[in-house]
């Protein structure tokens, strides 16, 4: 590899984990404002701890995922990457970070909700997506036949950066005057943001399947690229079922609906392979890293079943505005993303983090645990809450939150479990990175 | 059809339903004057700079620890003064913000604007067969 001394992936992988630590502790601290209200409000106040908390994933899963595609590329194309790009596209990054925690943390805001820091650190966010975008087509133009997972990692960052850009248009006076269309492209936004993450993480997780199973095929299938378009064509329209009762044009209610309901094929696929994946899961269980592919399949079944249901309007009505969405969102980012993100990272680490050992193992249990209680008791408050919001004469909205404290604090514990589990698995990868680094200078010396 | 035709097609119909909403005409119950919803404006731009969507929705978007307030001022008692009192004196949840009368005064026309686009209340969409809602009429 001529890039031998600079391995990308670990050097974002290394700047992912910092914000993945930072995101579950200032989550930790934000659900503390639910179960002791007005905790430390006139410190950081959950104005603050809850877009540091936000704002931390996110990146997380950004920096996560760019992490995962620079170790492929580093991998399948070596020596390709342009060095001095992925060092500019990181440096961007980390001012981005400085800038947007320094705004949280002096309570200077000016954005919107997951993006509430002052607009202008979103500059050096997109000009660092603009060099992995060019870093990413300078390494896969010079192949001619591409697998399915080259055209989601395209999509996924081409997208990306579209729809980030788009997210500030409400810059201009033309789009901030008009409150509805506003809030439409807003949620527009948020909505095909998440499918464009996601192509890039399903695209590792079919190139990881692919390395896995030793079957270079699956990623050329026709069955492969029905599937691709089918989420694409989702992350461009279905975006509607986020907002179902604002008043916005019809007809952006009824394509969301519609397409939303393509998902049904992903959800009968599941359904019908479940059969081969169980045997799958008995083949590769003893490959640490499958491990987290296996509890992403579990997660994107759930969080589908649930997706699927709450994108049928009748039902949307009932779920809007509570913790239901939560439970979804938390579903789909620690379940589905941080699951695949995880499987990758153990995978390119190398020989050393294969197997597992017990201390894995039980972070592994202990994770999954923490976020099934953390995922039922958002959906507990959520359907409580909606049941209270649909009531023809309501209690007032602060009896209501003390009623639901039961589901509070369950979710507290939840949080605090699926804190552990993930604090556990960053140890251990952090000092196996140590490790080897040390072994590697032994060697060379 | 090769896969890179399909994705510049998709990708193509996307620009055309986006611009389609970026150009879509204003919606109902906003206003006409460019003065006040240049007050609208600045006085989205306070409930940004306060951050607080984090704790409040508008149609029932945004955060889950106070309730919406998508149609606050239309509720009986709480108008502009009600909006001010709670704003700088705060809750046992909710912090005293230091809003300059300007800002408040700010809030308060937006909020006001936003009250007259629709109806946020579950209880006042018809739920039809095929499953879809619709607002009813304010």
């Amino acid at each position: 590899m001529k890039n031998k001394e600079t391995n990308f992936g670990k050097l974002f992988l290394n700047t992912a984990l910092v914000m993945l630590l930072a995101g579950i502790l200032f989550g930790c601290l934000a659900a503390a404002s639910y179960i002791w209200p007005g905790f430390i409000k006139d410190q950081l106040g959950f104005i603050s701890m809850r877009p540091l908390h936000v704002s931390s994933a996110l990146f997380w899963i950004l920096l996560g995922a760019t992490s995962c595609v620079y170790y492929a590329l580093q991998a399948i194309f070596p020596g390709k990457v342009n060095a001095k790009l992925a060092w500019l596209q990181w440096g961007f990054w980390l001012i981005a970070i400085i800038g947007i925690y320094i705004s949280y943390f002096t309570g200077n805001f000016g954005g919107r909700e997951y993006w509430e820091f002052e607009p202008i650190w979103a500059l050096p966010i997109a000009i660092s997506w603009l060099l992995f975008l060019i870093q990413f087509f300078s390494i896969v133009m010079t192949h001619k036949h591409w697998p399915v997972y080259y055209y989601m990692w395209m999509t996924g960052i081409v997208f990306f950066l579209f729809i980030f850009i788009e997210n500030y248009l409400w810059l201009l006076p033309y789009f901030n005057k008009s409150l509805i269309k506003d809030m439409t492209i807003q949620w527009k936004v948020n909505g095909s943001m998440v499918g464009a993450w996601n192509q890039i993480l399903y695209g590792i997780s079919f190139f990881l399947m692919d390395k896995i199973s030793g079957d270079r095929k699956v990623g050329y299938s026709k069955i492969a690229f029905t599937m691709y378009f089918i989420g694409f064509f989702n992350l461009l329209f279905n975006w509607g079922h986020h907002i179902y009762t604002l008043p916005s044009l019809p007809y952006i209610r009824y394509i969301g609906y519609a397409v939303s309901m393509t998902e049904w094929i992903f959800f009968a696929r599941t359904i019908y392979l479940w059969k081969h994946e169980l045997i799958n899961y008995h083949k590769h269980y003893a490959y640490f890293p499958y491990r987290f592919i296996m509890a992403a399949n579990f997660w994107v079944f759930v969080n589908l079943t649930l997706a699927l249901f709450m994108s049928i309007p009748a039902f949307n009505i009932y779920t809007h505005g509570t913790h239901v969405t939560v439970a979804h969102a938390m579903g789909t980012t620690i379940g589905i993303n941080t699951m695949i993100i995880l499987a990758a990272t153990f995978n390119f680490q190398g020989k050393e983090l294969e197997k597992g050992d017990g201390f894995l193992t039980q972070n592994y249990w202990i994770l999954q645990i923490g976020l099934f209680i953390l995922w039922v008791a958002l959906l507990g408050a959520g359907l409580e809450k909606g049941i209270w919001q649909m009531q023809a004469t309501r209690t007032l909205f602060a009896e209501m939150m003390a009623h639901l404290k039961p589901w509070f604090v369950l979710f507290f514990v939840g949080g605090l479990l699926t804190t552990l589990g993930i604090l556990g698995l960053v140890i251990k990868l952090f000092k196996t990175q140590i490790s080897v680094t040390r072994s590697h200078q032994n060697r060379n010396t | 059809m090769k896969p890179i035709y399909i994705f510049l097609l998709l990708c193509f119909a996307f620009l055309i339903y986006s611009f389609g909403i970026y150009f879509s005409p204003t919606e109902k119950g906003m206003s006409n004057n460019e003065d006040t919803l240049n007050i609208v404006a600045k006085g989205k731009m306070v409930w940004q700079k306060y951050n607080c969507q984090s704790c409040h929705q508008l149609y029932g978007l945004g955060g889950y620890l106070g309730p919406d307030l998508t149609n606050i001022v239309a509720q009986e008692g709480k108008g502009e003064l009600f909006i001010k009192v709670m704003v700088q004196s705060g809750t046992k949840q909710m912090p005293a913000f230091k809003l300059s009368d300007e800002e408040t005064s700010h809030l308060f026309v937006f909020l006001n604007e936003m009250n007259q686009t629709g109806n946020s209340d579950p209880r006042s969409f018809h739920i039809f067969s095929n499953g879809m809602i619709e607002p009813n009429e304010k």
